[in-house]
């Protein structure tokens, strides 16, 4: 009698696993083979050490050693470990994006939403190591690079390349940098999450938010952080209020369209709203992601610089409290009681508020900037509904509104420090919008690509009985004791 | 033997269980429920939007008592769970035609 396991073992049964595993050989025996693509010239000479002008010989002899006895390394060793934990602090910020969209949606949807924040977190730091890092900063690859587009490799460096984790890079280590950035990348699909939550097919997200950071954010970053054709004409972006929230937030916002709003919330009769499953979550969720932008603004100073990222940590700390002082002041016009929901949205639209200029606005201004961002996002949020574009968490208000909010503050009140090449609402405003025009429109061609070919949204009645069941088979809140 | 169901405000849970305890009462089942019945529900407001929660949280009672206890009992969980006000609940009370102690097999008035 033929076992019931054999089919496990047997290649014949998922052949498509055969190619996954291949697949995956394929490309752990290539990366040595393409470590030697990102090298550079200087790193390649390495063991002719001794030469006479400092653009032809490697960093420190090539050797790690000598730099670990040099007089820099202190302060290397200081400003690289504060990078890292800024990088542990804004991977905190996954954990808040969690609970958050966890506590502010239904529970029979808490699984479906967690599944597509782990998704996220792995794709995202996955994508960002295999492409997304050296499309979005090509400085150094050559040729490719237009200011536009560049193609990113695979990820590949001599861990003893001196030129990569010495000062000779930056204040901190490649590995650092690489780690830091990457968690900024998968912050940019969370915001789609947690907009087209209750009512999107998991396949369709996950298909969606590989292309959406795999792809679009590292091209889009590039244009600035990358030293692209924003950078040339002075666009400025602290910490990414354009290049990460706005650019989630219009990305959301493309998706929501094209998804539909949730089942029963638009009636006939007028709004039903779909409150909040999880307050104490939800709450929670917002101070984990106050406490992750710490990481997100105070690494961005990118050193232990205590003179900015004092500052840096002060100013962002100013328009937080602002946001949710501004929050719940309006909604309690706007809302008719104090509405727990705005008030934690508060807090978070002074922080994205923040994000373009924590490190060049005064403190008076990021109080300003704080309490305009809470206003808006009162009324954005106000404004979508009537609209009938349905945002569960207010993603598309926080992110998308008040980023650009954030980033044309830059241009108000952010002193460049440099009369020659202030900053400037109209360079300010070329960047926001292109970051916004771009992500809608790239979401909205893909995801609209997504829904052809496979259909973007559940049936209504996978929508009633809740994604748990419907697309997991489990409860988040289990019954079965 | 009675079963006497009882629908009460959740908040009166305890003084009805110590008015229980105080008259030889010794267990009771009771579940969280929802209900409405002259008490309207109460307006709740989301984002700007009112709604209304017609339903509003109860506790049920049941107690399975002699017929000789059956008077004590009904009295003592109305005074205790009274407030005067509209919503303080019901009480049934319901004819059982044969009760058993699970551990013991026991049936009738010494299963209770």
């Amino acid at each position: 009698m033929k076992s019931k396991h054999a089919s496990i073992t047997s290649l014949g049964a998922a052949p498509w696993k055969f190619l996954l595993l291949a697949a995956t050989l394929l490309f752990t025996y290539a990366l040595p083979v393409h470590a030697d693509d990102h090298e550079e010239a200087p790193a390649t000479e390495a063991p002719a050490a001794e030469a006479e002008t400092a653009d032809d010989s490697a960093p420190y002899g090539g050797d790690y050693d000598v730099f670990a006895a040099s007089e820099g390394f202190a302060l290397f060793t200081v400003s690289n470990l504060w990078i890292l934990i800024a990088a542990f602090l804004v991977f905190t910020m996954h954990l808040g994006f969690a609970t958050l969209e966890s506590g502010l949606c239904q529970s029979k949807n808490t699984v479906n939403i967690l599944f597509k924040n782990v998704f996220i977190i792995s794709i995202g730091i996955l994508t960002y190591a295999f492409y997304g890092f050296n499309a979005m900063y090509p400085g150094e690859m050559g040729t490719d690079w237009n200011g536009y587009f560049a193609f990113g490799s695979w990820f590949g460096v001599d861990p003893s390349d001196t030129a990569m984790i010495t000062d000779d890079y930056a204040g901190y280590t490649w590995w650092t940098d690489f780690l830091f950035q990457a968690m900024f990348a998968a912050t940019g699909a969370t915001i789609v999450s947690g907009a087209v939550a209750e009512r999107i097919k998991l396949p369709a997200f996950m298909l969606f938010a590989v292309l959406f950071v795999g792809f679009a954010y590292p091209t889009a970053g590039s244009w600035k952080w990358g030293t692209g054709w924003l950078d040339a004409k002075g666009f400025y972006d602290f910490a990414g209020s354009s290049i990460v929230h706005a650019f989630g937030g219009f990305g959301a916002l493309a998706c929501v369209m094209i998804l539909g709003p949730r089942k029963g919330k638009y009636t006939e009769s007028g709004l039903k709203p779909i409150p909040a499953s999880n307050f104490p979550l939800a709450a929670i969720g917002v101070f984990l992601l106050f406490l992750g932008w710490f990481g997100f603004n105070g690494g961005s100073v990118l050193s232990a610089d205590p003179k900015l990222v004092s500052y840096v940590c002060v100013t962002t700390a100013l328009a937080a409290a602002s946001g949710a002082v501004s929050s719940i002041v309006f909604s309690y016009f706007a809302c008719k009681k104090p509405d727990l929901s705005m008030a934690l949205n508060g807090i978070l639209a002074g922080l994205v508020g923040i994000t373009a200029g924590a490190d060049v606005v005064g403190i008076s201004d990021s109080i300003i900037i704080g309490l305009t961002a809470g206003a808006i996002v009162v009324f954005s949020i106000l404004f979508f509904d009537k609209q009938k574009i349905d945002d569960p968490v207010g993603a598309i208000s926080v992110h998308g509104i008040c980023g650009i909010w954030g980033t044309l503050a830059v241009g108000i009140f952010g002193d460049s420090g440099d009369p020659e090449n202030p900053f400037t609402i109209g360079t300010q405003l070329i960047g926001t919008i292109s970051y916004s025009l771009f992500a809608f429109v790239f979401a909205y061609v893909v995801f609209f690509i997504i829904k052809q070919i496979m259909g973007v949204r559940v049936s209504e009645e996978e929508e009633e009985r809740g994604l748990d069941i419907s697309e997991h088979g489990q409860e988040a809140y289990g019954s079965r004791s | 033997m009675k079963l006497i169901k009882a629908i009460i405000k959740p908040f009166k849970l305890e003084e009805v269980k110590d008015a229980l305890s105080e008259i030889g009462v010794e267990g009771m089942t009771v579940s969280e429920v929802k209900g409405f019945g002259r008490q309207k529900g109460h307006t709740e407001i989301y984002r700007g939007s009112e709604y209304t929660v017609d339903f509003l949280p109860k506790v049920k009672l049941e107690i399975a008592v002699a017929d000789d206890l059956v008077t004590k009992v009904v009295d003592a969980i109305v005074s205790a769970s009274q407030t005067g006000k509209i919503g303080d609940g019901k009480v049934f009370i319901i004819p059982v035609e044969e009760a058993v102690r699970i551990r013991t097999g026991e049936k009738g008035d010494t299963a209770l």
